[in-house]
Formats: structure tokens, sequence, C-alpha cells
């Protein structure tokens, strides 16, 4: 008897219980959408870590409402991202996703997104340029910048400072790294710069040996825009072949998930210039809470990357203005767009607002890579090049003009 | 005029020069002009059309490095695939869970060759096992078989996904294997007259050589010893072996502990040279499927000549037209199965 009525209880509890989670109004669904498989699941991973450091400081509630992650895991491609984007939005009924993650992926969400004008898109931290700025979706939000506003002042910098008039570029063939490429050589051949070489490699190669030696012997300098796995490689091999010139880093390439591996590539990444949207040894107040907050997280790495930043931001300002419309989405979420549009808010690496197209404004920072006293690799803090914009400060109409990046744009041999 | 002409067309219409002769003279005049591109000093309307030479021959060099990387696996496959007609499908998993198990063993005890030994025994044990419980129950059923070993491919990456996670890890090098060799071979000449060498990481060589010697020693073990010759018997005929007082069972098991164990054994010396992460065991399989279907099944040769073509083309894809480079891996496939389908060193059955 006493075993049939707990039977019964847990008959009932396990029928009812899904069926009030639907029909409660207690809780907001949110989509994340992030590489949980493939070449960026370590990048995936610390997105993930950045986007519930978010969600753990407002302790899981948003306007008094229970928040609940639905994960969607793509592989870096652009069908597995609308894959997944699909199967969140179409199965699990979110009307709230943040995602994706990488540059292809983000013009594919985009593009999905504008099929789905009744859900609210925020972008993870794909970075390609015309995800927002040619052609952009009306409910496709980006607080976290692009892959060129990422570069401001590398190219300046290395011109200027460094010295390398003469620089050889390895990166991807995908959208990202073009838009990486074009917002370093956008400087640097302004300054008087010169790029003989570009190497495009398929994402996922291995063998880097024979793109090395292909590299001219007489450049000052290696560009490299590379990520995860692919980074990895390039820079044990160039090591082993004893490449001697210095390198200059895109900004996924010496971030933490690349600099927590271990191996003799530490050897050549000392000393490398870079830029992003984070710096390891940021100083504010308010970037050094947001290293606490993040260390929460389990499997956490030594400094949050700019993947766990760029899901922060995202989920944080999902979290702010759907606090401001007190968790209501139940009008096809045209009151949270609004509110997205609107928001300006501090961001532990200074304040972020949005464009008309958009995509956010937010402040830069020049880096080069350091040893902490751990024996870490840091990314140390140079100089910040303060509120950025999509255009990179060139009048919009002049900037259209330089035509939309790809394999052989910009060109300065 | 006539008279120049006369010689060349008498003997080619008169059968002078065999079939034989001309495709050496063929060999000889590909090797002159392979051993022209390396040593001489090229001119620079040839730097202006190939790159440059140090590109052009660091491509050789390292395609036919790669090539013996794919080798190591692909002999395996084929041991298994050609001769015992076994689908593995899980053998690039083999080679994944062989190069983490080298890295678990070269981190914790330091030594680089007791990490290759580690993943070479361990996967050979799981070999054996596969072939006790799989493959001995499947026998035949090649429908079966293949979706069994899909499963178990899929399986075994999503535990190494939970156990190792998504990070690509580097197998140290022992100190020794370090460094890079200097070739007596002149890329350039600068403008005070020196020569620039030739460098090239010593390390790949070493796995070059591995290759070579593994192969030229599966090929004696073969066609040269009493196992070899067991071994094929079984293939042509199992009753006939068995009936002549030779456990079949224990035959095939020794071959496929030897393939799984090469497949592990280069992943420890793969993800030396390249990097261990999730995704290497689907990338290995392909290879080893494209390079054993353009070889031939069940042929140590053909693996050989089929990693030789799929390393080169993968490599000198990579460096004159990288957008496209991984279609010329499969144009090279698709011409086999057209011409050829048994592959260039197989047996039609």
């Amino acid at each position: 008897m006493h075993r049939r009525t707990l039977l019964a209880l847990a008959l009932f509890t396990g029928l009812t219980a899904p069926s009030m989670a639907l029909a409660a109004d207690d809780t907001i669904k949110i989509g994340l959408l992030a590489t949980f498989e493939g070449p960026f699941t370590v990048l995936g991973e610390d997105g993930e870590r950045g986007a519930m450091t978010a969600v753990a400081e407002t302790n899981g509630t948003v306007a008094g409402k229970k928040i609940e992650i639905v994960k969607g895991s793509s592989d870096a491609s652009p069908d597995s991202a609308v894959r997944a984007a699909r199967k969140l939005v179409e199965q699990d009924g979110v009307k709230v996703l943040v995602g994706p993650l990488s540059g292809d992926e983000g013009l594919a969400v985009k593009d999905y997104a504008k099929t789905k004008p009744d859900v609210t898109f925020i972008n993870g931290t794909s970075a390609a340029q015309d995800t927002t700025l040619r052609n952009p979706a009306e409910n496709f939000f980006r607080f976290s910048t692009d892959g060129a506003q990422w570069m401001a002042g590398l190219g300046t910098y290395a011109f200027n400072e460094k010295g390398y008039k003469k620089v050889a570029t390895v990166a991807e063939d995908y959208s990202f790294p073009y838009t990486q490429v074009f917002g370093f050589m956008a400087e640097f051949c302004k300054a008087g710069g010169h790029v003989p070489s570009k190497s495009w490699v398929p994402i996922g190669n291995k063998d880097f040996s024979s793109v090395i030696a292909a590299i001219p012997e007489d450049v000052d300098a290696i560009y490299v825009a590379l990520g995860g796995a692919d980074a990895v490689n390039f820079l044990t091999q160039y090591q082993q072949a004893g490449g001697s010139a210095p390198l200059i880093g895109g900004s996924i390439t010496v971030d933490q998930t690349v600099l927590t591996s271990k191996g003799k590539l530490r050897d050549v990444l000392k000393g490398t210039p870079s830029a992003g949207p984070t710096a390891d040894t940021n100083d504010a107040p308010a970037w050094k809470a947001f290293v606490d907050a993040y260390k929460k997280q389990p499997g956490a790495f030594p400094s949050p990357s700019l993947f766990a930043h760029g899901y922060y931001v995202n989920m944080k300002a999902t979290l702010l203005a759907l606090d401001q419309v007190g968790g209501d989405v139940s009008d096809g979420g045209k009151k949270l767009r609004e509110a997205l549009s609107k928001l300006s808010f501090d961001t532990p690496t200074g304040k972020v607002s949005l464009d008309k197209n958009r995509n956010a404004v937010a402040d830069i920072f020049l880096t080069e890579v350091t040893e902490g006293s751990d024996g870490n690799l840091l990314n140390k803090l140079v100089k910040v090049v303060p509120q950025v914009n999509q255009t990179l400060g060139i009048p919009e109409d002049e900037f259209m003009k330089l035509g939309a990046v790809n394999r052989d744009n910009p060109s300065c041999p | 005029m006539s008279i120049l002409d006369q010689p060349s067309s008498s003997s080619l219409s008169g059968g002078g020069v065999t079939r034989r002769q001309v495709w050496g003279l063929v060999g000889l005049l590909a090797a002159a002009i392979v051993a022209w591109l390396v040593f001489a000093i090229w001119p620079a309307w040839l730097n202006a059309i190939l790159i440059s030479k140090k590109a052009f021959v660091s491509a050789i060099l390292n395609g036919l490095t790669l090539a013996g990387l794919y080798f190591l696996v692909a002999s395996g496959f084929t041991l298994i695939f050609g001769l015992m007609r076994n689908i593995n499908l899980a053998h690039g998993s083999l080679y994944l869970l062989g190069a983490y198990i080298g890295y678990e063993v070269t981190s914790r005890t330091g030594y680089w060759l007791l990490g290759v030994a580690a993943g070479f025994v361990v996967m050979a044990i799981i070999g054996v096992v596969m072939q006790v419980f799989v493959f001995r129950r499947l026998e035949g059923d090649d429908l079966r078989q293949t979706l069994v070993t899909i499963g178990i491919s899929i399986v075994a990456a999503d535990l190494m996904l939970a156990v190792w996670a998504g990070g690509t890890y580097q197998i140290a090098t022992p100190e020794w294997l370090d460094g890079a060799l200097t070739l007596p071979v002149i890329t350039a000449v600068r403008s005070n007259g020196a020569s620039v060498f030739l460098t090239y990481p010593l390390y790949r060589v070493v796995v070059l050589a591995a290759a070579i010697v593994i192969g030229v020693g599966l090929w004696l073990m073969l066609n040269k010893t009493r196992v070899g010759m067991m071994i094929r018997a079984g293939v042509d005929d199992r009753a006939m072996l068995s009936a002549s007082g030779v456990n079949v069972h224990a035959v095939f098991a020794i071959v496929f502990a030897v393939g799984a164990g090469l497949a592990g054994f280069a992943g420890v010396v793969g993800g030396s040279a390249l990097s261990v992460a999730p995704g290497e065991d689907v990338r290995y399989l392909l290879a080893s499927l494209v390079v054993v279907i353009v070889g031939g099944m069940g042929s140590i040769t053909g693996a050989a000549i089929g990693a030789l073509l799929i390393g080169l083309a993968e490599q000198i894809g990579l460096v004159y037209f990288p957008t496209y480079g991984v279609v010329l891996t499969f144009v090279i496939m698709v011409v086999t199965l057209a011409v050829r389908p048994q592959g260039i060193m197989g047996k039609a059955r």
C-alpha cells in the first residue's frame, strides 16, 4: 500500500511537473548557442562559463522569473549553427537566443533570424563584419564588437612602435579572419606598411609546415589570425621549424584558450602584440570583479577568454533588457527589442552602446603577451582605444567604399 | 632532315623499344627532373611560378613525412580490412585513443619512448578484444560489422571527449629529437655569395624513417615468414588452413593486434608531430580509407603508394591552391576508382 502510494505520487508529479513548467509564467527560457563540439569546443565551453557568470550575478532570476537556460550545440560550421538555432526556437520554444560563437555561424544565424521576426537574437562572440554591417536583421543584436574593431590600434602600433614595414599574414579561410585581417591592414597599410603575402588555410588544418615554408623570408613579422587547435598547431610547428620572425597576433590567437596550452609554443608567443576586447592585466575594479566571478565557474581558465567575455556581455545585456520589460516577451518581443536597442551599460571593459545597425561601440585593448608571476602567459595591457565604432572612425560612406571583406580585400603588396 | 628522323621512327615502329623500356625512360626523366628541381639553384622565372624553392622543396618533404604518418595508420587498416575482410570503421578511434594514452604516459613518466610503446601495446590489446568480442561474432556479415563499428567509434569519441575534454594536447618530444637538420639543398644564394641551406625538423625525418622501417618489416613478415604465409593462406581459404592444423582464430587475432597497435603507434607519433584533439579520429579514418582505396585493399605496397600520393597531394594543394586543396585528394580517388577500381596494387577478386 505504502509503496503504491509512493508510486502514484511519483507518477503524478512526473506527469504534471513538465506541464506545470510549460504553463507557468514564472520561468523564462533563454537559448544558449555555442560550439560544444568540433575544433572550437574549448572556446564554446568558455563562452558558456561567461554566460553563466552573468546568470549567476542575478541569482538565476530576472524580473522575478526563474531563468531556464536551454543549450544548443554547433561545431563552428554555419549549417550546424542554424540547425541548433532551429532546434532551440522551433522545438524548445525559446523566444530569446544568445549565440552563436563563430564568424560564419553569425552570418548564417542572422539570415535565419530574418525568418523568425518574433524571436530576439543576441550575439555570442561571432565577429564577422557583415553580420551587422551589410544587410542586417532587425532582430539580431551584437553587444560584442566585430573582428575589425578588435584590431583597432594594432596596425599603427606594429608600424610605428615595433617598426615592422613588411608583414605576411596567415589566417583561416572564413569570414571572421577576413574581418580581422581587414581591421589590421586598414591601419597598417594606411601607415605605410606592406603585406606581400597572405596565406589562407582551411579551418581545422593540422600540418602547417608547408605554409610556414611558403612565407617569404624577408618579412619583418608574421600576422597570425588562427583560433583554438589551429593556432596551437601553427605555433608549435613554427617553433619546430626554427621560425625567427616575430609574430603579431589576431585576437583569438593570443587568447587564454591558446595561451594555456602546454608545450614549447610558449616561447614563440612571448612579446607578441595583439588587440581585442579584453586584456588580462586590466586594473579596472569592474574587470577584477568580473574575473573573480568568472573563476567561480567550473573549469575556468586563469583569466577569462574573450569568449567568456563576449558571452557575458551579451547575456548581461539580455538580462538587463528583460528586467526592463519585466520579463515580458508575450508581444513577440517587440518591447524587449526596443529596450535592447536603447540599452547602454557599463561592462567589465567599459561602456557599451549600440549603433543604428545594432552593433556595439566599445573600448578595445592593445596588448602584449607576457609571463605572469605564476608562470601563466597573460595579455599585458598596453593601451586602451576608447569607444571604437564599426567603421573604425572612418565616415560610413567612405568605409562602405572599401568594399566587403574577402580574401583579396584589402590589399597592399 | 630525313636522316635525323630515321632512327627514332624505325625503332618505334619496328618494336625495338619495349613498353617496359619506354616506362623506364619516362621514370628516369622524371627522376632527373626531380633531382634538378631539388639540387639546382632555381632561375628567377621558376621561383616566380612556384613561389620559392624553399616552399616547393618543403612541400615535397612535408608530403613525404605526412605520407609516412598516413602509411602507419593505413597499413593497419589495410591489414584488417583487406586481408581479413573485416570492416573496422573504428580504426580512427584507435588512432585517437592511442594518442591520448601516449600523451598521458609521456607527461607522467617523462619518457616519450615509453608513451609510444604504451600507445602500441594498449591498442593492440584493445584490438584483440574487439576481434574476439565483436568481429568473431559478426564474421562475414559486412553490413552489421560496418554499423557496429560506426557505433563503437561514436561512443568512443564521446567517451574520449568526456575524459580528455575538447582541448588540444601536444605530446612533448624528447630533446634528442628536437631541432632542425640542415640538408645539403641550397634554397637561395645571398648577395654576398653565401648559400642558404634548407633546414628541416629532425623529428619529421624520424617519422618518415620509422614508417619506411615498419613498411619493409610488414612486407617481409607477410611475404617471407611462416606467420605471413599462414595469414595469406587463411585469407584465401580458411577451412583448408584450419584443416591443416593451424589455429585460424589465433592467427587473425595476431593480425588484428598488429593492425590496431600500429594505429595506436601512429597516434602517438602523429600527436607529437602535429597535435591531439577531438575530431582527429574521423580525419585519420577518412585518410586511411582514401589511401587504401587508391592503393588497393590488402596490399602493403599499395598502402605505401596511396599514402605517398595523398600526402603529396595534400601538402602541394595546401601551398599552391589552399582553398581547393581538399579537392585534389578526392580527384585522385575518383580517377583511381574510374580507371582501376581495385586500386593501384589491388588484385581483382
